[in-house]
């Protein structure tokens, strides 16, 4: 049948069997928009504040979800507000195809209204771009766009569309929907050397990542750690793999976290990394991180071997195959005196809070949230301290449930990311927690949320400062607190109901819990504010460049 | 710092060399020169990069490259193993009668060609594998340069 280009766009999201996507309609867009309309009973559209919020949206979508999250925005401005959404997604290797209208191709190159080079704009941070020149290649285009974006190491996809080429039209046929490939033959020698490896180790630790969430092989994980006696550390991109729960979990590692889980990997002789890149948040020193292991690296990306930290020997594929295979050859070992040291460090070095029922001390707020929001909740984070006290004190048992912008840090990310999720999942509640840095960056989302009626509760940690950034300058720059204490005076409750949503205001843990049960009743978008002390640190921590031996515990 | 011969095979696309120039500037690989050029398969074109660094970043240029969706085939290549050709012209002040036969000896003994002889200076030409015209170009370097530009390595497999 013979169809529009922005009819080919339509025709082509439907194939793929995508029903969502987030957007913003716009002059280069108007005709895919157009078309987009004509499909609102196939393809549900959520129209945001800001281009931006449309892009954490669809990253939370897909990261909810698994599926390829889908955003659209117009040329120019509209395209260059996806840039911190799409750099987010391509960070934490996340799948998502982002459709951007050009101006029509005579205008292209005369600097014409709004009119941007997106191609090089995002050239850095997509796994590929597309400039489609012509309509005859525009549906297989798309196409490729879901297929790279799903395929191997996941990441965004744009493909940018001039104007006249949606007006166009073009024979169009239908076609299966395009099939992902993880599949890389695994070397099975190197797969019996590894099983050797571990099958011989006195100390093993197994240290993940977010790979193992890419490759659906959280109960494949579960499995082999079980039955090898693997004491196991995640990265925060792969908080809920292992549930915090299990006896094995050595819990988060890295700059905030646990002292035992750096202790483990300090006395490990066999470090097996997962899915994982050895971040300069990991691996805070290369030099010295796991000095004393043999390490083997395990990821479906060949340029991710040795990048950070050389490996002893390395296997490239996808994890869920791997660790299938893995099964076959190890054996089960008693690791009794291994994992009673390590129980050991659990209870002697690692850091514990100390409570305070007077105010809201920051681990008793997000262990609250996390006994009353339930296993079934999906917790949506911003970027700095809230961010880290929920990596360390929500007890997360599923993956997909914590959501947070890992590699890029992006301030602003929840809000966009929270709708997302909740919009891909509206079965599991959405618990947004974030700081009052982080939610003045993309608070105009609440609109959206309203407006649709997605229910996501957003708890506001205020402490009246940036602040992580602080905690650096307490640290490290003799309490030098430049530029990192807001003097705002923003009211939460009346933003919330100005917004049309619901506010509270929580100063102790039983005030946070009153409203935080209303907030669950109701099932509308809502805030909470919690009023934190400005002087509360994440801790511990490794600062960077440092190693286990620099690791702060205490004020 | 050693240079390393870096041949790339990619689909010939609209935009194609920016994005592996801008693989090599986004992570900070010195590239020491790039040549581009058509294929007998229109559909393919040919970069051969020569990089500055060690093994190691020999090795990360080489998977990184690998990774771009455009990229066919990528190949590490040794000068002495390889079909390794440069162009270089070079144009030389020559004030005195002296400087000329000077420079007419080097030409010579480097089998390179003079492709011009005006009454103050002299423009020379070598193609060579790339560290003979560097020792040429070293060479020349005692006299003044007036202008001088160098195509970079191009290179195919010997077998």
């Amino acid at each position: 049948m013979r169809l529009t280009g922005a009819e080919i766009v339509t025709e082509v999201l439907m194939e793929q069997g995508v029903d969502t996507v987030f957007g913003y309609p716009g002059g280069t867009v108007i005709n895919i928009y157009d078309a987009l309309y004509a499909k609102r009973n196939e393809i549900k559209h959520i129209l945001t504040a800001h281009e931006q919020g449309a892009a954490h949206a669809a990253d939370g979508y897909a990261r909810a979800t698994g599926k390829t999250g889908v955003v659209i925005a117009t040329s120019g401005p509209g395209a260059t507000n996806l840039v911190t959404g799409i750099a987010t997604a391509y960070l934490d290797s996340i799948p998502m195809v982002a459709i951007t209208g050009n101006v029509a191709m005579d205008l292209i190159g005369s600097d014409s209204f709004q009119e941007v080079y997106i191609m090089g704009v995002t050239s850095p941070i997509t796994k590929h771009n597309f400039m489609v020149k012509d309509i005859a290649d525009l549906a297989d285009t798309l196409r490729e766009a879901f297929r790279i974006a799903s395929s191997g190491r996941p990441g965004p996809v744009l493909v940018d569309i001039p104007k006249n080429l949606t007006v166009d039209t073009y024979e169009f046929t239908k076609k299966e929907p395009v099939v992902s490939t993880r599949h890389l033959p695994v070397d099975e020698e190197k797969v019996k050397e590894l099983a050797r490896l571990l099958n011989e180790s006195k100390r093993p630790v197994l240290y993940f990542g977010g790979g193992v969430i890419a490759s659906e092989a959280s109960r494949e994980l579960r499995e082999f750690v079980s039955y090898c006696s693997l004491p196991a550390c995640h990265t925060l991109m792969a908080t809920g793999v292992l549930s915090s729960e299990d006896p094995l979990s050595l819990g988060m590692v890295g700059m905030h976290g646990r002292v035992s889980s750096a202790q483990a990997i300090q006395e490990a002789d066999l470090l097996i990394a997962l899915g994982t890149r050895f971040s300069d948040r990991v691996a805070t020193n290369k030099k010295k991180f796991a000095n004393n292991a043999t390490i083997v690296q395990i990821d479906i990306d060949d340029s991710e071997i040795d990048k950070n930290v050389k490996s002893s020997s390395s296997i490239v594929g996808d994890v869920k195959e791997v660790l299938s295979c893995l099964m076959k050859y190890v054996t089960k070992v008693d690791r009794t005196p291994w994992l009673d040291a390590i129980e050991k460090w659990r209870e002697e070095i690692d850091y514990h809070p100390q409570d305070d029922p007077t105010i809201i001390k920051p681990h008793r707020l997000i262990q609250t949230i996390s006994d009353m929001a339930g296993e079934d909740a999906i917790v949506v984070t911003d970027v700095g301290q809230h961010q880290m006290w929920t990596a360390q004190y929500y007890k997360r048992t599923e993956p997909r449930s914590f959501i947070t912008s890992g590699g890029l840090g992006t301030m602003g990310f929840s809000y966009g990311a929270a709708m997302g999720a909740k919009v891909g999942r509206p079965d599991r509640k959405v618990v947004q927690i974030t700081g009052d840095g982080c939610f003045h960056m993309n608070l105009n989302e609440m609109c959206t949320a309203v407006t649709y009626n997605i229910p996501i509760i957003t708890i506001v940690m205020n402490n009246n400062v940036l602040g992580m950034v602080r905690q650096w300058q307490d640290l490290f720059f003799d309490k030098r607190y430049a530029y990192t204490t807001l003097e705002r005076k923003t009211d939460y409750v009346k933003l919330a109901e100005a917004f049309g949503a619901t506010g509270y205001r929580a100063t102790t843990i039983e005030e946070f819990r009153a409203a935080f049960a209303q907030a669950l009743e109701k099932n509308a978008p809502c805030v909470i504010e919690c009023l934190i002390d400005r002087n509360e640190k994440v801790l511990p921590m490794i600062p960077a460049g440092g190693s286990l031996d620099d690791i702060i515990v205490g004020n | 710092m050693k240079k390393y011969i870096i041949s790339i095979l990619v689909q010939n696309n609209f935009g194609v060399l920016a994005r592996v120039s801008n693989l090599f500037a986004r992570r900070c690989y010195n590239i020491h020169s790039l040549t581009v050029s058509p294929t007998n398969d229109p559909t393919v074109s040919k970069i051969t990069v020569v990089v500055m660094g060690d093994d190691q970043i020999a090795e990360r240029v080489l998977k990184q490259v690998s990774k771009l969706e455009e990229t066919i085939e990528v190949m590490q290549m040794e000068e002495d193993e390889a079909l390794c050709k440069e162009l270089v012209l070079v144009k030389i002040l020559t004030p005195s009668s002296e400087t000329c036969s000077q420079v007419s000896k080097i030409v010579e003994d480097f089998h390179a060609k003079m492709l011009r002889v005006a009454t103050d200076y002299m423009t020379v030409e070598l193609t060579d594998v790339p560290s003979k015209v560097e020792s040429f170009v070293e060479e020349l370097n005692q006299f003044q340069i007036k202008d001088m530009c160098c195509t970079g390595v191009t290179a195919l497999e010997s077998k």
